[in-house]
């Protein structure tokens, strides 16, 4: 028996979610819109039974058209409350279709979980995105049993819908060996999947494949189908891996990566070993980011009102006044303002039925505030050989007592390392920063200093973070010796040309950012960068570092 | 006489409730000994100020909180009282139920969810935009505060709520009452709820201000060992298969549990504290080194409540020994960047203070 291919996998799927769709959750289909997606789409939905609801989410999808609510409209004709049923509610036990899965936010996610409790309807997430950390939210991504390989269209359905409806039948009464389902853990644990949520999946899709073969309980084929289609995918997409245990970064070129200036380096002309340094406590003025948030806002205040750590909000903050619009989506209506716009007309609208005053959609006014939004400090580490030998356990120290700061501020935090050939996303960003702690302190030192690639990898994600709403900040830790440039090719005067290249994109983008030289001596270029990306550059003390980490070794000695 | 009667009719407030799915029962959980305990707790005593799961996903931290509000014994309330107010008690009343005679009626506890992206309107209430609309009254939409009033608010990813939420739920859950100024409105209503939160501490901190203010702290985890996570499968899948049946076959548990937590709220009133224990609960506290009173006080209330469940008559050292980690692990004064394990600081105190 040949093993199945993923084109057949994609397409038994479609079938097993037919027979179960609330109990299977539904699936997530990465791929970008073309025909592989469309052919999955349309060969579930002709084996579904007739009559099953199929609705789609329109992107940023509003509160009460997910849940219902006041039909304003309606209400305001016939002057009794309208109610009107929500998406939700209309896509009971069928088949909900997400777009752009990947824009999804949390409370979205979370209240399209709780419905699905509530109105057993299969969802089916279309992912588009782009980049590894463009995924759906992760509560969202646990109950979706399935996630097929649409790399190509999927084959021919299996079973017709004659099958799926006896299947469907059929199922109530299929058992749950105690075999099957101690398989099914045990795969689980051994493929390193901790939560329970999986196996229990795997377990109703294997449910499904026995009602589909017409047994009255999984013999081990379904489980072994179930644990490939279920389990398999997310035994792949563990992103548990330390950062340690990564293959070592491939010396590209010795000589240009030490330079010759710092004779007193021990393990210098040696092999370049990974140093795994921990963090060293280091002076930094206080409220560094407090300050160069404000010190940038300041700077671009008047030239682009565009964005900033200020912006207009229909929620919450402080009240700015009002606007035309409806009191939807968390909205507020501001009341006199609606009634006031109202008045004028009171005389020429027929009075309506019951209502005291005429009041019509036109005439609502919101309420407007003005909210700070969230920001993200994104630390870029040079994590290079040179850093590692100098100052990386004080860059590691300064990122932390900035860690403590953001903690105080709320902010979110990203991690960035770049060293050897490329820049690593070590922590997307994320209010934890345990994790931030934890991405750094594993961090290892060596290589060279491709410091163009992670200025270009903290302007990504400052993008993304952009687009999301929150203020980036950024902070790059370096020692100001770029030698690597964005092809891959060693020399540093490519390198720094880069390097300043993506400042200068930086600046035109208007983001903060904050370069900290590392270097024992401050480096010229190190001012150059900050000054071409528009931000500022620190000095990270030197003296005081020692005196400072001498300190605590002698306390340490004493006790 | 026709269009009173519609008036003085309780008007829905939401669309008829799709079929009640039946619960998953409180006594069929398996493991998480920690959060089931202390939910009981809660129920025995809710002035202990509410607990906090943090954890893994998928460990049944929400399964166990519907399950409790299944479990609880139904209790008293004026009829039609949108407050859930408690008769006989006219100083925790609101306004229109604080006429003679009120008629009664019995309610359930009520749980609520507080869903991630509520807004404040749907939190403390808002103007009723209905009844303004229609009939130009200025009438007060109560919120999901006054409908947790005397039950439970249940905040799943609590640590992903907003500021701004978590301030109006600190002010409101320290005060038992919350006060609307807003859109012309001025209401104040009582607002007497057992906070509930769980999250997941991967995707977030939590706020120290609003970790202090939970009674109890629990950490839930996947259980590893092959038993237990079949027991949760089998019961899980036997449960999905036939629901009516499952719980049926857990009905005797259900009742078991229902008259103890009645027997021990009871029998709390009447369950002694000696001395030496309040003296050993304040010096677990220093040395464990918690911030303010609270720590203490949560602890003496919660090893009475604990006390009143297993029927015993007064506190004793294995009592406060067995609910130190849940009463102070959230209090320590902690550096934020600081993982290492408060369970392991708290049971060192202990071990301190009480002895191995």
């Amino acid at each position: 028996m040949t093993p199945p291919t993923p084109r057949e996998d994609a397409a038994l799927a479609a079938c097993l979610l037919a027979v179960d769709p609330g109990g299977l959750g539904g699936a997530v289909l990465r791929a970008r819109p073309g025909v592989e997606r469309d052919r999955w789409l349309s060969l579930l939905q002709a084996i579904l039974p007739a009559g099953t609801a199929v609705r789609r989410l329109p992107p940023g999808v509003a509160d009460d058209a997910l849940l219902g609510g006041l039909d304003l409209t309606a209400t305001l004709a016939t002057g009794r409350p309208v109610q009107r049923a929500g998406l939700l509610e209309a896509s009971a036990d069928g088949v909900l279709v997400m777009p752009m899965a990947e824009r999804l936010t949390r409370p979205t996610a979370a209240r399209l979980t709780a419905g699905q409790e509530r109105h057993g309807y299969a969802m089916l997430a279309l992912d588009e995105g782009l980049e590894e950390d463009e995924a759906p939210p992760p509560a969202l991504l646990d109950r979706l049993a399935f996630c097929p390989d649409l790399a190509e269209p999927p084959g021919p359905a299996p079973h017709g819908a004659a099958a799926i409806a006896a299947a469907r039948a059929r199922l109530p009464g299929v058992d749950s060996p105690e075999p099957v389902i101690e398989a099914i853990l045990a795969t689980a644990m051994a493929a390193g999947i901790v939560s329970l949520r999986a196996p229990a999946l795997a377990l109703r899709a294997a449910r499904a494949a026995a009602a589909l073969g017409g047994r009255d309980a999984p013999n081990a084929e379904d489980a072994t189908l179930a644990v490939r289609l279920v389990l398999g995918p997310r035994a792949t997409i563990l992103p548990e891996a330390p950062p340690e245990q990564e293959a070592p970064p491939p010396p590209p070129e010795e000589p240009e990566a030490e330079r010759p200036d710092d004779a007193t380096d021990p393990t210098r002309g040696g092999q370049m070993e990974d140093v795994v340094q921990e963090a060293r406590e280091v002076p930094l003025p206080a409220q560094l980011l407090a300050s160069l948030a404000a010190a940038t806002l300041r700077l671009r205040a008047p030239s682009s009102g565009r964005t900033g750590a200020e912006r207009i909000s229909l929620k919450r903050g402080r009240p700015v006044g009002s606007r035309a619009g409806e009191p939807r989506n968390g909205a507020r209506i501001a009341l006199l303002d609606t009634l006031r716009a109202a008045a004028p007309w009171q005389r020429l609208r027929p009075a309506p039925p019951r209502a005291r005053v005429a009041v019509r959609r036109e005439d609502f006014r919101i309420r407007r505030f003005r909210e700070h939004s969230e920001s993200t400090a994104i630390f870029v580490v040079d994590a290079s050989g040179s850093a590692a030998l100098h100052r990386l356990a004080e860059a590691k120290g300064a990122v932390e007592m900035l860690l403590a700061e953001c903690y105080a501020r709320r902010d979110r935090v990203g991690v960035i390392a770049f060293r050897g050939a490329a820049a690593e996303m070590l922590l997307s960003p994320t209010h934890s920063l345990v994790r931030a702690k934890r991405a750094l302190a594993g961090l290892p030192g060596g290589g060279a200093s491709p410091l163009a690639s992670g200025l270009d990898a903290a302007l990504a994600m400052a993008r993304l973070e952009k687009r999301a709403g929150r203020t980036p900040l950024i902070v790059a830790l370096t020692d100001g010796r770029a030698n690597m440039a964005r092809d891959g090719s060693s020399g540093r005067a490519a390198a720094e040309a880069d390097a300043l290249a993506v400042a200068k994109l930086l600046r035109a983008e208007g983001h903060s950012v904050l370069i900290v030289d590392t270097a024992p001596r401050p480096q010229p270029f190190a001012t150059t960068l900050a000054a071409e990306a528009g931000g500022r550059a620190l000095v990270l003390p030197q003296a005081r570092a020692e005196v400072l980490a001498g300190a605590v070794r002698q306390a340490i000695g004493a006790g | 006489m026709d269009g009173l009667a519609t008036r003085l009719k309780p008007k829905a407030r939401r669309p008829a409730r799709v079929k009640p799915r039946p619960v998953f029962p409180f006594t069929a959980m398996v493991g998480q000994e920690e959060m089931t305990l202390s939910l009981v707790l809660c129920a025995v005593d809710p002035a202990i100020g509410g607990v906090l799961a943090l954890g893994d996903r998928g460990t049944g931290k929400s399964t166990a909180i519907r399950a409790l509000a299944a479990l609880l014994p139904p209790m008293k309330a004026i009829r039609g009282c949108r407050f859930n107010c408690a008769p006989g008690k006219p100083a925790q009343m609101c306004e229109a139920c604080q006429q003679p005679r009120a008629p009664r009626a019995t309610v359930p506890v009520p749980v609520v969810d507080l869903p991630l992206g509520a807004t404040e309107d749907r939190v403390v209430g808002a103007l009723d935009l209905e009844r303004a609309l229609t009939q130009g009254e200025k009438a007060f939409e109560p919120g999901l505060l006054a409908r947790a009033h005397r039950g439970f608010l249940y905040i799943d990813e609590v640590n992903l709520l907003e500021d701004h939420l978590v301030d109006l739920l600190l002010d409101v859950a320290a005060s038992g009452e919350n006060v609307v100024e807003r859109d012309g409105l001025s209401v104040r209503h009582p607002a007497r709820f057992v906070l509930v939160g769980s999250g997941n501490p991967e995707e977030g901190e939590l706020r120290p201000q609003l970790l202090d203010r939970f009674g109890l702290s629990v950490e839930v985890m996947t259980p590893t060992d092959l038993p237990t996570r079949m027991e949760v499968i089998k019961r899980r899948d036997a449960f999905e298969r036939d629901p009516p049946g499952f719980c049926a076959r857990f009905a005797p548990d259900e009742a078991g549990l229902r008259a103890r937590i009645l027997a021990a709220r009871a029998a709390l009133p009447h369950v002694a504290v000696p001395d030496a224990m309040l003296e050993q609960a304040a010096r677990l506290c220093m040395t464990a080194g918690t911030d303010g009173l609270r720590g203490e006080l949560t602890l003496i209330r919660v090893a009475r409540a604990l006390a009143a469940h297993e029927g015993a008559s007064e506190v004793t050292l294995d009592h406060l020994r067995r609910l130190a980690p849940l009463a102070l692990r959230h209090r320590l004064r902690r550096n934020p960047l600081d993982d290492s394990v408060a369970t392991t600081r708290v049971a060192r105190a202990v071990e301190e203070v009480f002895g191995p």
